[in-house]
């Protein structure tokens, strides 16, 4: 379908984006008098230097798989969902509450299945009622999503802190806790937990659904043109509650992993960013989920390394948010380039390229 | 203790000499653990260790910033004087910012592998459970000090908790607070009904009743630990109910401190002394001693004690008397009577007399919560569980 | 210390809690709901203006402690804002480039950059803005220092009116509405899109910045990093609520500035459970408000019609 030069391009301009991201980074450590070369090799030595660090960059990857999917998927359909936090925390609670009630009378797989199937539901219904909003009444998603994160943590705060409450979770207000039993666990050989699988399968599942099934087009073409797809025949309306859903429902598995695999109870600790940096992840992999991996881990080892700029260069705590943010402004901005460089057409040209097309979308594997 | 004293003598016998006359008992024990068989394995388990003059590393976590001016600033000072006092034993290891997830474990882990840490101490009250526990599970011989959380049987015994029981400087903030009150009535800010700001905002409001039965404290939760606005809004609407006296627990009390200064009332600091930020209202404040206790702890593990055979003691707990905490000087405020009132307890305190709860106590609910007769000395678990706010108290611990 | 005369406020203290709470509080977010209308109305959103309001704060004290002026410090958080707003303006408009998204990874950069910087900064005291007294008149304390009111609120209650005539009566005005609504029309018109953007996003986040200024140099008056209790990412649903003009951008801020005041009152005066619900009333408030005033059928009055498209 496509020549080998536009899949060369989808490579290079992101991984180019984060290499000149790392530039301007050393840039920023140099003038704050650090040696960039020394800091470089810490960090590829914290994030992907053996297989010991490369897991602290595995287990920060998966929530981000499952949370960049709540905003990629809406994406297709055109919709811009920032709700990833809101939905996340809603799915740990909900998860929690089941596997309450489910712990001691069913076996553990039992328990695990429900309480991800009660955080997927409750993600995506949370995330859907924004889709519904935008579909039948037009509230802006963008917006709506954002006020739901607000009311998602405030509900935390308040079922965490009174009538959820576990009187024996003193300083920390919890949830009671999960049994040991109906955790889950890691995968074994490594300290990672299987929420990193769950994630992987997530991605690969939506990029099937988005790419390579009718469902997948048709919120693809309504995505691209809602007129034309009422034309065809399309419910967009319908369209947009279950995609919404399913994107919700991802960010509220994320939500489920992380009470079931880390936390073995809900607190406070479930809004920690996991929404935000999915948000990011979803624009940076261009909402293709595949893409979302790649990203997801390339984040990871960016987070992973913020302990090292500390421990070993005495950077203060903020340094990993520049780098964060240098990495993911200069990732955004790549994306403007596609079609620019001569060398990728599809037919080089040796002439001055025209000026930028704006028409083409982001299809396959972009 | 100087670098060249070291020279001529083994810093251990050095520092059996210091225990020696040391006044810190609680977690001294001679005869046990200083050159055990266990202690001298997990120094050489872990490649850095004691005896052969090799500095060794000790880690810190904080949850917030190292210098939000508050509680992880205490920390970090406190980690800080403590490798001043052993400057060339010990190396400092410190993260900052990280919060109570996967992340803490993955900070403890590299701070072993990497950095070669023997020792831990991570500082926020949610690393506990379950991320310090599942991490000592994996690293036996390397020992885990956790601030405030309840050690007990049955947890990996290389786990050790250490917390000061800083409600006995404010039982004194509470004395001075009610003595120096015109209107009888106190305001105390604090981020969540748990159960370490309900026992602050019960023994201050106990102090002041114990000089002034009818003094009243209003609480005011913001829900959070840092919420300068809500925190400013708490106070001033505390001011305007006519409330002249302030204090809080909270990550960082400038707010409190600053607002109650603009509107001209009394405060009370916590953490750190906050003198600074109130000259005219300040009155005394309740301050951590970390300095004091990680030096101990520094100490302890430099002469071979490990928690895993007794040598240190798995449940660490102190307060004005052990060096946990202290009081700030007193404002200018404060009259003669009020200081002579204040040291008088301070001096109970000192000699371990003193008892803050007692019975007969009732909850603010009318609850009898202690029965008359009884007494709970600081040390008791119990305390540490408290979910009531005492009679005097205006306020409730729902959210 | 006249606790006498404030004895018998109870009931009252609440109200006035939320009455000062709404200019104290409000202050901020009238700044950055006045930039971020500004913003929206040529048709681009700006999340990041929670980053610009944070490097706004850290700026505005850091230059106020080291040169002793807090009126400089608020002159230089306005250009700490505005360059940040210049990596927005630029970036947003860069082709296929999400505005939203752009905004996210700028809280994360600003907020990265005010933190880094702003260490040196929180333990000291710096010069706060002088207040006018309004309240002399009265000798009930409370009502006093209720009435202590920050000039930049009154900069800020000028600049509400100003803006809202410059949408309506001045030819630049008029770019920036074409421009946010109808950029086809605005080209035809001989009008460059990408300027216009640019400067409103530009000016915009100067008004954050002022904005984070009256956060550490006015209430609650210092630099922490977790001065903002989210001002500027609430900003963006303010705006909407106000629907996109100035002057009820003003009510707005008030109104949100109070409901901060809200939770610490009601507890004063006995009411205790459910803190966190009240805190979030805002929020609860704006997503009806937006359920009840919008419909499928039309676009919200006074929305930029290119506001959320990729024109």
């Amino acid at each position: 379908m496509k020549s080998w030069r536009r899949t060369l391009e989808a490579f290079c301009l992101p991984f180019g984006a984060i290499l000149f991201g790392l530039i301007l980074f050393g840039i920023f450590c140099a003038a704050v008098g650090q040696n960039p070369l020394a800091v470089y090799g810490s960090i590829w030595k914290a994030g992907f230097g053996n297989w010991r660090t490369f897991q602290n960059t595995l287990i920060r990857a998966a929530p981000l798989m499952l949370t960049s999917l709540c905003t990629a998927l809406p994406a297709r359909l055109g919709l811009v969902i920032i709700g990833n936090e809101g939905a996340l925390i809603i799915g740990g609670l909900a998860a929690v509450s089941i596997g309450l009630v489910l712990a001691g009378s069913a076996p553990p797989l039992i328990v695990q299945v429900g309480m991800a199937i009660m955080g997927m539901i409750a993600g995506g219904l949370w995330i859907a009622s924004a889709g519904a909003l935008r579909h039948y009444r037009g509230v802006n998603e963008t917006i709506s999503s954002l006020l739901l994160n607000y009311i998602a943590i405030a509900l935390l705060n308040h079922l965490v802190g009174g009538p959820m409450r576990d009187p024996n979770s003193l300083n920390k207000p919890s949830t009671y806790p999960l049994p040991e039993a109906d955790m889950l666990s890691n995968i074994p050989g490594t300290r990672v937990h299987w929420g990193l699988l769950l994630g992987v399968i997530a991605c690969v599942i939506a990029y099937f659904l988005i790419q390579r099934t009718t469902f997948g087009f048709a919120a693809r073409t309504a995505g691209g043109n809602i007129r034309a797809a009422r034309i065809a025949g399309l419910s967009v309306g319908k369209l947009t509650v279950i995609v919404c859903f399913l994107g919700g429902a991802c960010a509220g598995l994320a939500g489920m992993v992380e009470v079931a695999a880390v936390q073995g109870a809900a607190n406070e600790s479930l809004n920690v960013g996991y929404g935000y940096g999915g948000i990011l992840v979803a624009f940076a992999a261009r909402h293709n989920p595949l893409a979302a991996i790649v990203m997801s881990l390339l984040v990871g080892g960016i987070l992973a390394s913020g302990g090292v700029l500390q421990r070993s260069f005495g950077l203060p705590d903020a340094t990993v948010l520049v780098f964060e943010g240098l990495i993911f402004l200069v990732v955004l901005y790549s994306d403007s380039l596609y079609g620019k460089f001569p060398f990728f057409k599809e037919k080089p040209v040796m002439s001055p390229p025209p000026p930028a097309p704006s028409a083409p979308t982001p299809t396959a594997t972009t | 203790m100087s670098e060249k004293l070291l020279l001529g003598l083994s810093r251990r016998q050095v520092i059996r000499g210091l225990l020696a006359t040391t006044a810190f008992g609680v977690t001294v024990k001679f005869g046990t653990g200083c050159t055990s068989e266990g202690s001298e394995q997990a120094a050489a388990d872990s490649g850095t260790g004691g005896g052969d003059g090799q500095p060794i590393t000790i880690g810190f976590i904080y949850v917030g910033s190292k210098d939000d001016y508050g509680y992880n600033q205490a920390h970090a000072q406190g980690a800080q004087g403590m490798v001043d006092k052993f400057s060339g034993q010990v190396n400092l290891v410190e993260q900052a910012s990280v919060p109570e997830t996967t992340e803490v474990q993955e900070a403890m882990r590299s701070m072993i592998d990497t950095d070669g840490a023997i020792a831990l101490f991570p500082t926020s009250f949610g690393y506990f459970d379950p991320h310090i526990i599942k991490v000592a599970e994996e690293y036996p011989e390397v020992q885990f000090f956790h601030a405030g959380g309840l050690y007990n049987e049955g947890l990996p015994d290389n786990i050790g908790s250490y917390f000061g029981y800083i409600d006995e400087a404010q039982y004194i903030a509470g004395i001075v607070a009610a003595m120096t009150s015109r209107s009888g009535k106190l305001g105390f800010v604090g981020a969540k009904p748990i159960p370490q700001v309900l026992r602050n905002i019960n023994s201050y409001t106990l102090g002041a009743r114990s000089v002034k039965p009818e003094v009243t404290t209003q609480v005011i939760f913001t829900g959070n630990w840092a919420e300068p606005i809500k925190e400013a809004e708490a106070t001033n609407s505390m001011v305007d109910q006519g409330i002249d006296v302030v204090t809080c627990h909270v990550d960082s009390p400038k707010v409190v401190m600053e607002t109650a200064e603009k509107r001209g009332i009394y405060c009370t600091g916590y953490h750190a002394d906050q003198s600074a930020l109130a000259p005219k209202g300040y009155l005394t404040g309740a301050e951590w001693d970390w300095t004091n206790i990680y030096s101990k702890i520094a100490e302890d593990i430099l002469a071979g004690k490990t928690l895993v055979d007794g040598g240190i003691e798995h449940i660490l707990r102190g307060g004005l008397k052990e060096g946990f905490c202290k009081l700030s000087a007193y404002g200018s405020a404060v009259s003669a009577d009020t200081q002579k009132a204040a040291d008088d307890v301070l001096a109970q305190f000192m000699d371990g007399s003193m008892v803050i709860y007692k019975g007969e106590l009732k909850d603010n609910q009318g609850n009898v919560v202690i029965a008359s007769g009884q007494e709970m000395k600081q040390l008791d678990p119990k305390l540490e569980e408290m979910n009531y706010l005492v009679e005097g108290v205006s306020g409730s611990i729902g959210s | 210390m006249a606790a006498e005369a404030t004895q018998a406020i109870g009931w009252w203290g609440v109200l006035l809690a939320i009455a000062a709470g709404t200019m104290r509080g409000g202050t901020p977010f009238l700044f950055v709901s006045l930039g971020e209308c500004l913003t929206e109305k040529s048709g681009k959103i700006n999340l990041g203006l929670e980053g610009t309001l944070l490097t706004g704060a850290m700026t505005a004290y850091g230059v106020s402690y080291l040169t002793g002026s807090p009126w400089l410090g608020v002159i230089a958080a306005g250009i700490a804002g505005a360059l940040l707003g210049v990596i927005h303006g630029w970036l947003s408009q860069q082709p296929r480039v999400n505005d939203v998204a752009v905004g996210i990874a700028m809280i994360i950069f600003g907020s990265g950059i005010a933190f880094f910087f702003g260490k040196p900064f929180i333990q000291p005291k710096a010069p706060q803005l002088p207040t006018i007294d309004l309240g002399n008149w009265s000798d009930i304390p409370a009502l006093q220092a209720a009435l202590q009111i920050t000039p930049l609120f009154l900069l800020g209650l000028a600049i509400a009116p100003v803006m809202n005539w410059f949408f309506r009566s001045t030819r630049w005005g008029l770019f920036v509405r074409a421009v946010g609504d109808s950029p086809e029309a605005a080209r035809a018109m001989g009008v460059s899109i990408f300027k216009v953007r640019m400067l409103s996003i530009i000016a915009g986040s100067f008004l954050a910045g002022i904005g984070g200024a009256s956060l550490s140099l006015y209430y609650p008056g210092l630099w922490t990093e977790r001065i903002s209790s989210g001002q500027g990412l609430m900003a963006v649903a303010l705006v909407i609520f106000a629907r996109w003009n100035p002057i009820q951008c003003l009510w707005a801020s008030l109104l949100f500035g109070g409901a901060q005041a809200l939770g610490p009152a009601l507890q004063s005066v006995g009411i205790k459970e459910g803190y966190y619900l009240f805190n979030a009333a805002p929020y609860i408030l704006t997503l009806f408000i937006m359920i009840f005033t919008c419909s499928s059928k039309k676009m919200i009055s006074g929305a930029p019609g290119a506001l959320g498209t990729s024109s």
